[in-house]
């Protein structure tokens, strides 16, 4: 509808060009996360809700200071930490150079594309059995499952990230005779470190989600076993406390690649 | 050094993009290519650099290169193509870094471009933080820094503001008249180009043919005084008129294509 104000002499020019900026706020988000556990304190202690079910806040962290002095949480947790490295690291290095190879090379982006099409959709966890078939039940099974689970979305991550790389930019590098190892080095990678970075946090979550979910199958130490025991002998908050670490760790990961990526990425 | 074109035909499969293009660039001289939007001035500039493969045609030398040159041919890229993650200092480098030269050497190889472009104090700063025109400046001292025999400039000042492209202009033309690197420049403007060339090659709308090759034949020095005012307005409605008809039909032609 038409502004009538506009119609009228000396009116002024009605604002129109507000909103469709969101910002964020700390302070908005502590308060919030305050507020919840206020509310969960409150509902337990009020007996909306019963303890048996879920814990409170207080309860957990209890169980987390008694599981932290006893040791046994470092035990599960760095128990935790060597599978994820491992295959994360895994993964990763097979992902960077299988996705490399895709995005520069006819015969490997040929091969490779409807490869990670048809396999990149199948759950990882879902290969566990088989995987433990053919390497046993031990920590190779388990760090197969993560290296598997973090080679898809590093695949994919490294070959559009080179692939989405200015093509100017190569063809200024060969218009100075740079050799192709150069271009791949100085160019290629560099260009695709963004769209690497944002692979990583896929990765890194996928490897946390894959090392709980292998742990629960086939293990009986790690994070992962560790929730499941607790949850079958009923101690929800020994269950509770385990998946407080596990998104302590989720926390750390994302602040620490947060961290990574402003330091490399601070050209951008 | 002097280059000699002759391409005879080029294609992307069945689309004909130049059609019997031939000239000699002299030592020393600024070649502008002008014409329609999409008649194969880029594509031109791409065969001579080496970039595109000619269907059919050769792009040939004669002379020595100039002394210490470790590049023939560079470019100067329309929308520069600075590494972002590089600083300024380290942009330049980049063509020096796979030649076999010492640090020393290559630093004061890369000072000296600086220098020669008016870079100097920003040899540390990232793109993102210069102006179009100072990375322009950059991708200049970038092509210069290999002293090369040939500058191949791919309208180098269209994704400027106006004013910044008369600085640059300026500022070229006086790199250009103490150094005097053979250049062959693409333009869409035919004021750039009455600034800068000695001759104009002035292409028809695809596939490029040459239309005529007009000699300015006023000193670049000259240019800006009031005696050459008159030649200089007869030239541009004389290059104006060969390319007006093709540029409108080319015009029709990509909005319809």
């Amino acid at each position: 509808m038409a502004d009538t104000a506009l119609r009228e002499p000396g009116a002024a020019v009605r604002f129109r060009g507000g909103g469709f900026l969101p910002g964020t706020s700390r302070l908005a988000a502590v308060a919030a996360f305050v507020g919840l556990i206020l509310v969960w304190q409150a509902a337990i202690s009020f007996g909306l809700v019963s303890p048996v079910f879920l814990p409170s806040p207080v309860e957990i962290a209890s169980a987390l200071r008694d599981l932290t002095m006893s040791g046994e949480l470092w035990r599960h947790l760095s128990i935790s930490l060597v599978r994820i490295g491992s295959g994360w690291a895994l993964g990763t290095a097979a992902g960077l150079c299988v996705g490399t190879a895709m995005a520069l090379f006819s015969l490997a982006r040929s091969v490779g594309l409807p490869m990670v099409s048809a396999l990149y959709p199948i759950p990882k966890i879902a290969l566990l059995p088989l995987l433990i078939l053919w390497l046993g039940i031990g920590e190779v099974s388990k760090t197969a499952t993560i290296a598997l689970g973090v080679f898809f979305p590093t695949v994919i991550a490294v070959y559009s990230g080179i692939d989405n790389v200015p093509r100017n930019l190569i063809r200024m590098a060969q218009s100075f005779d740079v050799p192709f190892r150069d271009i791949v080095w100085k160019i290629a990678l560099p260009g695709a470190l963004p769209s690497i970075m944002s692979g990583f946090r896929i990765s890194v979550s996928t490897a946390l989600l894959l090392v709980v979910a292998a742990e629960m199958i086939g293990a009986e130490s790690g994070i992962g076993a560790f929730v499941l025991q607790a949850g079958n002998l009923m101690q929800t908050d020994q269950l509770m406390a385990g998946v407080t670490v596990l998104s302590i760790l989720g926390l750390i990961v994302g602040a620490a690649l947060s961290w990574a990526e402003r330091a490399l990425l601070a050209w951008r | 050094m002097r280059l000699h074109v002759d391409i005879r035909r080029h294609a992307y499969d069945d689309l004909a993009v130049l059609d019997g293009v031939a000239f000699t660039v002299e030592p020393g001289e600024i070649l502008c290519l002008i014409g329609p939007s999409g008649c194969g001035k880029s594509t031109l500039l791409g065969i001579v650099g080496g970039l595109v493969r000619p269907t059919d045609g050769r792009v040939s030398t004669e002379g020595a290169l100039p002394e210490g040159s470790l590049n023939p041919f560079t470019f100067v890229f329309q929308d520069f193509a600075l590494l972002p993650w590089r600083s300024v200092a380290q942009n330049v480098a980049f063509p020096l870094e796979h030649h076999r030269l010492t640090a020393s050497e290559r630093d004061a190889l890369v000072a000296e471009a600086l220098r020669r472009t008016g870079l100097s104090d920003f040899a540390a700063a990232l793109p993102k933080q210069l102006s179009g025109g100072m990375r322009q400046r950059v991708g200049i001292a970038r092509a210069l820094v290999v002293r090369p025999a040939l500058l191949l400039l791919d309208e180098p000042l269209s994704a400027l503001d106006a004013q910044t492209r008369e600085l640059l202009t300026e500022d070229f033309l006086d790199l250009w008249l103490r150094e005097r690197t053979t250049a062959i420049y693409v333009t869409h403007n035919l004021d750039e180009a009455l600034r800068l060339a000695d001759r104009v090659v002035v292409l028809s709308r695809r596939p490029g043919r040459i239309k005529e090759i007009v000699t300015v034949g006023v000193p670049q020095r000259a240019r800006r005084g009031p005696e050459a005012a008159t030649t200089l307005a007869a030239l541009r409605e004389r290059l104006w008129s060969l390319i007006r008809d093709e540029a409108a039909i080319a015009d029709r032609e990509m909005v319809h294509g």
